[in-house]
């Protein structure tokens, strides 16, 4: 029982911890909530295939049962893609940095702020 | 035999990204005659795949043989045959529009297209929830490459917020992946179809918040509001071309509503028959009004195609929300003259704005203006739904499809007001293009208007309206397309008892 509620809690951390940095408005922390959260979705994962102890992941006569080792696959896909994802949206982030010079994530065309360089071309209406 | 070439449509792309991408990075021309000849393929495969679909009987196609749960299946039927159609029309239009200035502007487009369409095609045919969630993953990598395809700031900054969202859009896939699993034991769609009614009670509550997990994944995939905020930023800082692809990526999502919701959560899901009903048709209508209210506050061409996108995904959400064969054939068929208009819409605000940085309105336009604002007429007409065009016949068909006494004070005021406030947005924004604008002569300097992409742009009206004329015969197709969907069975035969599954490989 103190197992479950061990994985339980950790996953609700885990994910608690991902959308509070989601929502904070600079790149850095939303890259790292990212990754949170797909920590926290692969524990999830994982647990879908029921918590068994001491069991093979194959059906056989020598153990009294067997655990599913399908959610084991399934979370194997999600960390490589996962990974893949995260490589990705931090050398986006890298690059949006080094262009703009800050690394916020708001597209800046909020009316109290001179627009981004291409929307200046627009003709006066 | 036939079963094989279930896989040619994901097997194409996939080669030619890889050989686009080590053998030919170096050789524009090389690129293209091979990334137009691909697409041509996945077309002609496309309607070959059409045609076998037409029989009425589901296609599986059991990739290693593996038997049906166990292993992963595509699997073939009408609805899948049509989107394919839609994708191989769309990605031959874009791809042709594409050679020119827009491909040359970063390096790999042609592999990116290919990689998406290989995306692309595998979520329509696969019938494996895992899978479908593999594919998605597929076509979102290669479109943040084409998103960010030519770089520049504010591109950069859109991009972060689209790969963001969709991060987070597939870890909520993954949980609610995890849920259906943890409470069915199988991820096949049939299988799932078979098992979702003998869950025990207990589990009931595990598997809707499952359900509606997934609902809110294809929600974003499909622009529902209040998930709807990536979609003007993408599409509207993204170059042409891509955009123009991504218009069918937002139907990917409404395929993934449509098949998940009739299939496995469908009529004889027992406790959880239609748990996404309630959601769909409110969400569709405030979709529909905000997609509207951005159409008229929209401050330039593309916000205003945008938004008009939007309006579209609401419509046809309508459509599929009113779980009727009449509403999902109006529904297949909206979207799909819906897909084609957006995307000669983006294409052609590519031509217009060539040159202003895709925002604001352009210091001039290309010779003979009356061409394109010609262009512009004919598929602001398709867009918001005036007669003669494709988009009146689909209104019509979904408003006549919801005009049972429960929907039809919902549904009537809905799409007929939007549709008005969306010919005054589409107005406005021509007269102040072609009317108020510069015009052609107005400076002398030429601007010499690119011609495939016009060509492509003429191509996609004519398309529209060959979808007007034969409105007949394609509601037939979709008609059948609806009653196969709304009556699975065949659909779960065919994947768990096929024909061949016995029969040895090779010799």
């Amino acid at each position: 029982m103190s197992m479950e509620l061990l994985m339980a809690t950790g996953i609700g951390a885990l994910t608690a911890v991902g959308l509070y940095l989601i929502l904070l408005r600079r790149s850095f922390p939303v890259v790292i909530g990212l990754t949170f959260l797909s920590y926290a979705v692969n524990v999830f994962l994982f647990v879908m295939g029921r918590l068994a102890v001491d069991r093979p992941p194959i059906v056989g006569t020598s153990a009294d049962g067997y655990t599913d080792p399908l959610p084991q696959a399934l979370v194997l896909t999600a960390i490589v893609i996962t990974f893949g994802m995260t490589a990705l949206i931090v050398v986006l982030s890298l690059r949006a940095f080094l262009e703009t010079g800050v690394d916020d994530v708001t597209l800046g065309i909020r009316p109290d702020e001179e627009p981004s360089d291409t929307a200046r071309s627009e003709a006066p209406r | 035999m036939t079963s094989q070439w279930l896989i040619v449509p994901v097997a194409i792309p996939a080669m030619t990204a890889a050989l686009l991408v080590l053998a030919m990075r170096h050789s524009l021309s090389g690129q293209r005659i091979v990334s137009v000849a691909a697409t041509a393929l996945q077309l002609v495969t496309a309607i070959g795949l059409y045609v076998l679909a037409g029989d009425g009987e589901p296609h599986a196609y059991l990739l290693g043989n593996w038997p049906a749960p166990f292993g992963i299946v595509l699997v073939l039927d009408r609805l899948a045959a049509t989107m394919l159609l839609l994708a191989g029309l769309l990605a031959f239009a874009v791809v042709l529009a594409a050679i020119g200035a827009w491909d040359r502007r970063g390096r790999h487009f042609h592999a990116l297209f290919q990689f998406q369409m290989l995306g692309i095609n595998g979520a329509f045919l696969t019938g494996d929830l895992f899978n479908l969630f593999v594919f998605f993953e597929v076509l979102l990598i290669a479109s943040y490459g084409l998103m960010l395809h030519g770089g520049g700031a504010r591109r950069l900054k859109a991009g972060f917020h689209y790969v963001a969202i969709n991060l987070i859009g597939s870890t909520v896939f993954l949980f609610a992946v995890g849920l259906v699993y943890a409470t069915t034991g199988t991820l096949n769609m049939a299988d799932l179809a078979v098992k979702v009614p003998q869950v025990a009670a207990g589990d009931h509550a595990l598997l809707a918040v499952g359900a509606l997990l997934l609902l809110t994944v294809f929600a974003i995939k499909s622009a529902m509001v209040p998930l709807h905020w990536w979609l003007p930023p993408t599409y509207g800082s993204t170059s042409p071309p891509a955009a123009a692809l991504f218009a069918i990526m937002t139907k990917v999502g409404a395929y993934s509503i449509i098949r998940v919701y009739t299939l496995i959560f469908g009529a004889e899901a027992g406790a959880l028959a239609g748990i996404a009903a309630p959601w769909i048709l409110p969400a569709g209508i405030v979709t529909l009004l905000f997609g509207t209210i951005g159409v008229l506050a929209g401050r330039n061409l593309l916000d205003l195609i945008c938004y008009s996108v939007i309006a579209s995904m609401g419509t046809l959400l309508v459509a599929v929300g009113l779980t009727s064969t009449a509403g999902l054939a109006a529904a297949l068929y909206y979207a799909v003259q819906s897909t084609l208009t957006s995307a000669g819409l983006f294409l052609l605000a590519g031509i217009l704005l060539e040159g202003t940085g895709g925002r604001g309105s352009p210091a001039r336009l290309p010779p003979p203006a009356s061409l394109y604002a010609g262009l512009y007429f004919l598929l602001a007409i398709a867009m918001v739904g005036m007669p003669p065009l494709a988009g009146f016949i689909g209104k019509f068909l979904i408003l006549d499809a919801g005009r049972a006494a429960s929907q039809i004070a919902s549904v009537w005021p809905a799409i007929l007001v939007t549709s008005l406030l969306l010919i005054v947005g589409f107005t406005r924004t021509g007269i102040r293009l072609f009317w108020n604008g510069p015009g052609a002569d107005a400076t002398p300097a030429l601007r010499v208007a690119p011609l495939l992409p016009t060509v492509v742009v003429i191509g996609i009206v004519v398309a529209v309206a060959g979808l007007s004329v034969l409105a007949g015969p394609a509601m037939n197709d979709m008609t059948a397309t609806a009653e196969q969907l709304l009556a699975p069975q065949r659909y779960i035969a065919a994947v768990l008892r096929p024909r061949l599954a016995s029969a040895p490989p090779g010799e």
